[in-house]
C-alpha cells in the first residue's frame, strides 16, 4: 500500500459517501451503514487505518491527517442524516390529523337555570346572598302575610293549585320574603329562585309551573329611588349599557308604591325593538313587614319578582315554552 | 279595557296626539299594551273644493267639475251625483288611491275618459267610504278645511283605540270618565263632574258640560223615592229583598220611547270599542258602561209582571234565558232581578230574554244598581259567564255614582229615543261609602321616595284625582286626606305615597343606588349544595332538566293536588327518579337513545292534614353509550351498574362534604345499592324500569337527598324567630388536611384469590385492610375471572396492594412475611386461597 493508493482509497471513499448516506431512509439502514463505513471493527475506514502502519514513517503524518478529515466529514453527515431521520420519525407514520378526537359527553346546565344564575351574578356583586323556601306552602304565607285581601281573585280555585291537605303550591317565589324576615333580622338582601304554580293550562307561552326569582332588600332608610335606580343598573348589566329602561306604575298586593322595570329591547320575534316588561317590583308594602313583626315605620325596602323563562324563551329565540320541560337531549345539548 | 280617543276628549279635551297619550297614560297610570288607529284606510282621501260644476255634453245626469284637491292644479273631475255644488266640499280620492273599505273597496283610481270626458279622481258618497248607506250623492262636509287636508283631520271618524292594561286594583279606570279624570289630573285641565247637565254634540259625540244647556232635556224625576226596602214611583215598584247582595237599586221609569236605531254619533261611540250597535236603548246602557263605568239594564216595563221589580235570591230550580239565547240554571247564591214572578236577570252579570227591549217597546224601566263584588264573582263563576258588566261589578264600581249615572242614562235614553220620565226616580237601599280618612306627611313622603315632595304639591297632586285634602297645620304638616268613593284601593299612607310618585312619575325620581350594609342571610345550605352538585354532574356529561313534578300516583302515597290540571297526573312525585324515567321514555319515543338527566327539585311526602314533607334531591338517569362513538372503538360502550355506583358515590361525596360514604347491596329490584352518609341512608342507585323499544338500553338512575325544606311557620303570624334561621346554617364544606408527600419507595404485589361464590369483594378487600397492617397503603382490585383453570363455584378476582413506610424502605422479607400472613388469614376466615397455589 502506498501513499497514493491510500489517498485514492479515500477519495473514493468521500466521493461515495454522501449519495450512501443520503438514501438511508430510515434509522435502521442509517445504523447499518454507519457501521459499515464507519464501524470500529470491520467499517471501511477503520480498515483504512489500520492500513497507516505500514506506510513509511514520514508519509504516515500526512496520511493520518486525510484519513482523519475524511472519518470527521463522514461523522458530520451522519449526523446530519440521523437528525433528518429522527424528525421524520417523531411525525410518525402517515397519521392524518383532520381525524375527530375522542371526546366525552358535554353536559348542561337547563337554559333556564343559565338566566337565574346570570341574573344572581349580578345581585351577588350588589351584596344578595340566596335564600330558599317550601314549594308546598301555607295560604298564609302565600297569601295572607302577603296583604292579599280575602277573597282575591288569585286565591279562587282557577288560578291556584290547592293540595289536598289544605296547602297551596305556591303561586310565586314571595312567600320566601317573609319567611326569611321571620328568621334574620335586617339588613336582608336575598334572592329567591324557584318553581311557582299556577292553575294554567301548557301552551306554547303557558305552563302551570315555572321558574320565578324573587329579590328583596330591607333595612333602614331604603328608598323608591334606590329601587329603580339598582333595578335599571340590572337592566343595563344584564341587557347591556345603552339599553333604555324606564320604571312605569304596576299593582300588587305585596308592594306598594308598585312598578314594573321595562327595557326597550328587541327580543328578535321579528316585532322589533318595543318596551318590553322584565320585572314587577315596589316597596314592600307595610303590611308585609308588619307579617314578620318588623317595624314598618323604621324599616322600608323593595321587592322584585321575574320570569326567567319568559327571558330565557327570548334570549335562546325559543318559541315554545314546553321545550323547557319536555327534557328532548336534542334541545339540552345545543346549552352544552 | 278599551279606550276611544275622541270619545276620552269629549270628556277631557286634551291638546294631546294619540302617542303622546299612550306615553302619558303609560308612565303615570297604567300601560298601554296597544293602540290601533281606526279607518287608518281612509288615510289617502282628502277634503277637496269643487270649483265649477257644469253638465256633462254627452249625459243628462253627469257633471263635469273643476276640482281643487290643494294640489295648486284645477282637476277636471267628472261626477254623477245629483247634489254637486260649486264651492261646497267633498271627499276626494286623487287618482292612485285604492278606494278604502266601501263599496268600492281595493280599487284603483285611474285617470280615465267617462263618455268623452276626462276624469281625474273621483268625489266620494258616505258608502264609497264605508261612512253610512248614504249613496244618493256625495258626501257634503260641513268642515272648516282648506282643500288638500287630509280627510281624517277635517272629519273626526278616525278614532284611535287604546287597550290599556287597567290594573286591579284601579277598577275605577275601566271607563272613559274614569280615565279622562285622570288625564285631566295630569295635564292640568278640568274634567266635569257627571252630575252636570250635559249637552252631546251630535256630529262629533263630545259630551259637553256646562250651564248652558241646562234644563234642554227632561231630568230623571229630580229628588228620589227612597226607602230601605220598597219603593214605588211611575207606575212601577222596587223591592229590596237581597240587600247583601244588592246593597241599592235604583230605578226610573221612561215611557213613550221610540225604540230606533241609533244616531250615528252612538253608533260610532260604540264602534270605536269594537261594539255592535243594537237599538237606541241598548246603545244607551252599552254607553254608561263603558263611558262611566255604571253598567245598566233597560227592561221593557210591559213585559215586568204587575211592573214590579223584586231583588231577591235566585230559588232552587229557578231558570232564565239570558239575552245570549242561553237558558241559565240559576240556584240561590245568586242574586236575581225578578218581576212579580219569575227571574228576568241576573242581577250584575246579563239581562233575561224575555225583557229585553225590543223594536215594540215603549215603555222602559232602567235600572242602576251596586251589586256585592263578591256575590257577582260566585255568579259568574257559576254560570260560566264573563261581561263587561260583571267585570266592572266583580272589582267594584263607584258606589256613589248611581244616582248621577240615572239621571245621565234618563237624559240620553229621551234625547235619542224620545219620551218622558214619569214619576221620580226610584232609590231603594244604601250604598256602601267606606270613605277612608289617612293621615300622611311629607316626611314620610321623603323616606319612603328618596325624594322631598313639598306639602303643597302632596296637596296638589292628591286633589287632581279626587283626594280630598286638609292640612292640620302642624310642625311635621300633616294632611288630613279623605278617599274619594271610587277609590277602592287606598287605605294606608304608603298608598297615597304611590298617588304621589305616580303623579309626579317614576321618571322624575332620582337614579343613585344607595350605599348598602351587608346582609344577615347567609346562603342557604341546599342552594349551595344543589350548585355544587349541579356543576359536578354537568362536568360529567349530564344535562339538568326542569319538568313538572307531577305523576299519576295514588291517593294512598302521594300528595295530592285538589284541582289537578290533569286528571291523570294528580299527585305530587315522592321521587325525582318518577319524573326522570318519563322524561327517559319521552326520548326514547324520540328515537334518542343517548340519555344523560339530571334534575335538583323538590319530592313530596303526605302528611295527613298538614303540608307535605318536601326534600330537595338530586336524581339522575343515564342510558345509552358510555362515550361519543369514535373511529378508534373496537366495541361500543354502554352504561352499567358500575358507571351509576360511581356516580352515586361522587354525587353522595359532593351533597355530604367531609362525611363518610358507604354503599350497601339493595334487592336489586330496583335498588341495587343504598347509599349511607356517616350511616344514615341518603339516597339509592337504581335499575331503571322504563317502557322502552327493543333497541334501548338499560337505565340507571341515582337520587339523593340533599336535605329537607322546612314548610312549618318560622314564627307566629305578625312575629319572628330570629333563632331560626341561624339553626337552619350548613355545615361548612369539611377542611382537607395535607398528608406529605412520600420520599420512601413503595413495595407492592398482586395477589391473584380465588374466591368462593357467596363471598364478596367487600369481605375479602376489608379484611385485606385489617391483615395487611399499618403500612398497606392501598388496595385496587384490577381483576375478575370465571372459567377455565378457575375451579366450579369461584371466581379469580386480583387486587394490586401497595405497602409503604414513611421513614424507610421495606425489606423484601418483611414484605414477603405480610404476604403469607394476609393469605393465612384470608383461607382461615373467607376460604379464599391465592390463585396459584
Amino acid at each position: 500500500m502506498t501513499l497514493h493508493e491510500l489517498q485514492q482509497a479515500c477519495a473514493a471513499l468521500r466521493d461515495e459517501a454522501p449519495a450512501r448516506i443520503a438514501a438511508a431512509d430510515s434509522l435502521d439502514a442509517w445504523h447499518e451503514l454507519r457501521n459499515t463505513l464507519l464501524g470500529r471493527k470491520s467499517g471501511r475506514l477503520t480498515e483504512l487505518m489500520a492500513l497507516l502502519p505500514q506506510l513509511a514513517k514520514e508519509e504516515r503524518r500526512e496520511a493520518g491527517a486525510a484519513v482523519n478529515a475524511l472519518k470527521q466529514t463522514l461523522e458530520a453527515a451522519f449526523d446530519a442524516r440521523k437528525g433528518e431521520l429522527e424528525a421524520t420519525a417523531s411525525r410518525g407514520p402517515t397519521l392524518d390529523l383532520t381525524m375527530p378526537s375522542r371526546a366525552s359527553w358535554r353536559g348542561a346546565v337547563h337554559p333556564v337555570s343559565l338566566v337565574i344564575d346570570e341574573i344572581g351574578d349580578i345581585f351577588r356583586e350588589l351584596g344578595f346572598t340566596v335564600a330558599l323556601g317550601p314549594e308546598a306552602e301555607s295560604p298564609w304565607y302565600n297569601f295572607t302575610a302577603l296583604n292579599f285581601p280575602d277573597n282575591h281573585p288569585a286565591m279562587d280555585m282557577h288560578d291556584t293549585l290547592y293540595l289536598k291537605d289544605g296547602g297551596v303550591l305556591r303561586t310565586h317565589t314571595s312567600p320566601v320574603q317573609v319567611r326569611t324576615l321571620q328568621s334574620y333580622a335586617p339588613p336582608v338582601r336575598i334572592l329567591a329562585p324557584g318553581n311557582v304554580y299556577r292553575r294554567d293550562f301548557f301552551d306554547a307561552t303557558h305552563a302551570p309551573a315555572f321558574a320565578q326569582l324573587e329579590g328583596l332588600a330591607i333595612d333602614e332608610g331604603i328608598t323608591f329611588a334606590d329601587l329603580k335606580a339598582t333595578l335599571a343598573h340590572f337592566a343595563r348589566a344584564f341587557y347591556g349599557q345603552r339599553t333604555p329602561t324606564r320604571l312605569v306604575p304596576s299593582y300588587f298586593p305585596f308592594t306598594e308604591p308598585s312598578g314594573q322595570m321595562e327595557v326597550f329591547f328587541d327580543v328578535g320575534d321579528g316585532r322589533g325593538a318595543r318596551w318590553i316588561e322584565i320585572m314587577g317590583c315596589g316597596l314592600v308594602h307595610p303590611a308585609v313587614l308588619e307579617s314578620a313583626g318588623l317595624d314598618s315605620e323604621r324599616y322600608s325596602g323593595w321587592a322584585f319578582g321575574m320570569g326567567p323563562a319568559r327571558i330565557a324563551m327570548s334570549r335562546f329565540s325559543i318559541t315554545d315554552i314546553r321545550l323547557f320541560y319536555d327534557s328532548d337531549v336534542r334541545f339540552l345539548e345545543q346549552f352544552a | 279595557m278599551l279606550i276611544s280617543h275622541e270619545w276620552l276628549r269629549g270628556f277631557v279635551p286634551h291638546a294631546l296626539s294619540p302617542d303622546a297619550l299612550r306615553a302619558l297614560i303609560t308612565a303615570h297610570v297604567a300601560t298601554v299594551d296597544g293602540m290601533e288607529r281606526l279607518r287608518a284606510d281612509l288615510a289617502t282621501i282628502v277634503v277637496a273644493r269643487v270649483v265649477r260644476a257644469g253638465r256633462h255634453p254627452n249625459s243628462d245626469h253627469l257633471w263635469v267639475t273643476k276640482v281643487d284637491d290643494g294640489s295648486g292644479t284645477l282637476l277636471d273631475v267628472v261626477c254623477g251625483a245629483p247634489n254637486v255644488t260649486e264651492g261646497a266640499l267633498y271627499p276626494f280620492a286623487r287618482v292612485g288611491t285604492v278606494m278604502p273599505t266601501g263599496n268600492k273597496g281595493g280599487i284603483l283610481i285611474e285617470r280615465r275618459k267617462i263618455r268623452g270626458e276626462v276624469s281625474n279622481g273621483m268625489l266620494c258618497s258616505a258608502k264609497e267610504l264605508g261612512l253610512g248607506e248614504d249613496h244618493d250623492g256625495i258626501l257634503a262636509l260641513d268642515v272648516d278645511a282648506a282643500p288638500g287636508t287630509p280627510f281624517l283631520e277635517a272629519v273626526p271618524v278616525g278614532d284611535v283605540c287604546y287597550d290599556i292594561d287597567v290594573l286591579a286594583n284601579r277598577p275605577d279606570l275601566l271607563s272613559h270618565y274614569g280615565m279622562a279624570r285622570e288625564v285631566a289630573a295630569l295635564q292640568g285641565l278640568t274634567v266635569g263632574d257627571p252630575r252636570d247637565v250635559f249637552d252631546v254634540d251630535q256630529a262629533t259625540g263630545a259630551v259637553r258640560f256646562g250651564d248652558g244647556v241646562r234644563g234642554r232635556v227632561p231630568s230623571a224625576g229630580g229628588r228620589a223615592v227612597h226607602d230601605m226596602a220598597r219603593a214605588a214611583s211611575g207606575g212601577a215598584t222596587v223591592q229590596l229583598d237581597d240587600a247583601d247582595g244588592c246593597p241599592r237599586y235604583m230605578g226610573v221609569v221612561i215611557r213613550g220611547v221610540t225604540v230606533a236605531p241609533s244616531p250615528e254619533w252612538l253608533v260610532r261611540r260604540l264602534a270605536a270599542l269594537g261594539l255592535r250597535s243594537i237599538s237606541n236603548v241598548v246603545d244607551v246602557t252599552n254607553y254608561m258602561l263603558h263611558g262611566y263605568g255604571q253598567p245598566m239594564h233597560a227592561f221593557d216595563l210591559a213585559r215586568l209582571a204587575q211592573q214590579t221589580v223584586v231583588v231577591r235570591r235566585a230559588r232552587p230550580g229557578e231558570t232564565l234565558v239570558t239575552l245570549d239565547g242561553v237558558a241559565r240554571a240559576l240556584d240561590e247564591r245568586m242574586t236575581v232581578i225578578a218581576d212579580a214572578e219569575r227571574a228576568v236577570a241576573v242581577a250584575g252579570v246579563m239581562g233575561g230574554k224575555e225583557s229585553e227591549v225590543s223594536a215594540s217597546t215603549t215603555d222602559v224601566f232602567l235600572e242602576v244598581a251596586y251589586f256585592t263584588p263578591r256575590n257577582v264573582r260566585v255568579t259568574r263563576r257559576a254560570l260560566g259567564l264573563s261581561t263587561d258588566a260583571s267585570y266592572r261589578f266583580e272589582r267594584g264600581i263607584d258606589p256613589a255614582i248611581a244616582p248621577h249615572a240615572l239621571s245621565i242614562a234618563a237624559q240620553l235614553i229621551t234625547l235619542v229615543a224620545g219620551g218622558a220620565v214619569e214619576g221620580q226616580a226610584i232609590d231603594v237601599g244604601r250604598a256602601p261609602e267606606p270613605r277612608a280618612r289617612v293621615a300622611i306627611t311629607p316626611r314620610r313622603v321623603e323616606r319612603l321616595l328618596g325624594a322631598a315632595v313639598g306639602s303643597d304639591e302632596i296637596q296638589r297632586l292628591l286633589s287632581s284625582v279626587g283626594f280630598t285634602v286638609t292640612s292640620r297645620g302642624d310642625s311635621a304638616e300633616t294632611l288630613d286626606v279623605t278617599v274619594p268613593s271610587w277609590r277602592h284601593d287606598v287605605s294606608r299612607d304608603a298608598d297615597l305615597v304611590e298617588e304621589v310618585a305616580r303623579l309626579r312619575g317614576y321618571d322624575a325620581l332620582p337614579d343613585v343606588v344607595l350605599p348598602f350594609r351587608p346582609g344577615t342571610v347567609p346562603d342557604h345550605p341546599l342552594h349551595v349544595a344543589g350548585q355544587r352538585v349541579r356543576d359536578a354532574l354537568v362536568g360529567m356529561g349530564l344535562f339538568e332538566v326542569r319538568p313538572l313534578p307531577f305523576v299519576a300516583g295514588n291517593d294512598d302515597t302521594h300528595a295530592r293536588v285538589e284541582n289537578p290540571l290533569a286528571e291523570d297526573e294528580p299527585h305530587l312525585r315522592l321521587s325525582i327518579l318518577e319524573t326522570l324515567a318519563r322524561r327517559a321514555e319521552y326520548n326514547l319515543s324520540r328515537m334518542q337513545g343517548n340519555v344523560r338527566l339530571f334534575e335538583v327539585g323538590s319530592v313530596f311526602a303526605p302528611r295527613p292534614g298538614q303540608l307535605p314533607v318536601e326534600k330537595v334531591r338530586v336524581g339522575l338517569l343515564v342510558m345509552g353509550a358510555r362515550r361519543p362513538a369514535h373511529f378508534t372503538d373496537t366495541s361500543k360502550e354502554l352504561f352499567d351498574a358500575w358507571d351509576a355506583k360511581a356516580l352515586g358515590e361522587r354525587v353522595a361525596e359532593l351533597a355530604y362534604p367531609g362525611m363518610r360514604i358507604s354503599l350497601e347491596a339493595g334487592d336489586g329490584a330496583p335498588v341495587l345499592w343504598r347509599i349511607s352518609a356517616n350511616g344514615g341512608e341518603v339516597g339509592t342507585i337504581e335499575k331503571i324500569a322504563l317502557d322502552k323499544p327493543v333497541w334501548a338500553s338499560d337505565a340507571f338512575g341515582v337520587e339523593i337527598t340533599l336535605g329537607r325544606l322546612p314548610s312549618a311557620a318560622v314564627a307566629a303570624p305578625g312575629s319572628h324567630d330570629y333563632s331560626a334561621g341561624v339553626a337552619g346554617r350548613a355545615p361548612a364544606k369539611g377542611h382537607v388536611t395535607y398528608r406529605p408527600l412520600p420520599t420512601t419507595p413503595p413495595a407492592e404485589f398482586d395477589l391473584a384469590l380465588l374466591v368462593p361464590d357467596g363471598v364478596s369483594a367487600a369481605q375479602v378487600e376489608q379484611l385485606l385492610r385489617k391483615s395487611g397492617g399499618e403500612l398497606l397503603e392501598r388496595v385496587e382490585l384490577f381483576d375478575e375471572f370465571r372459567g377455565a383453570g378457575v375451579q366450579e363455584g369461584h371466581r379469580s378476582v386480583a387486587w394490586r396492594l401497595t405497602f409503604r413506610d414513611a421513614t424507610r424502605t421495606l425489606r423484601d422479607k418483611e414484605v414477603d412475611g405480610r404476604r403469607q400472613k394476609i393469605l393465612r388469614t384470608l383461607e382461615t376466615e373467607l376460604g379464599v386461597r391465592a390463585r396459584s397455589a
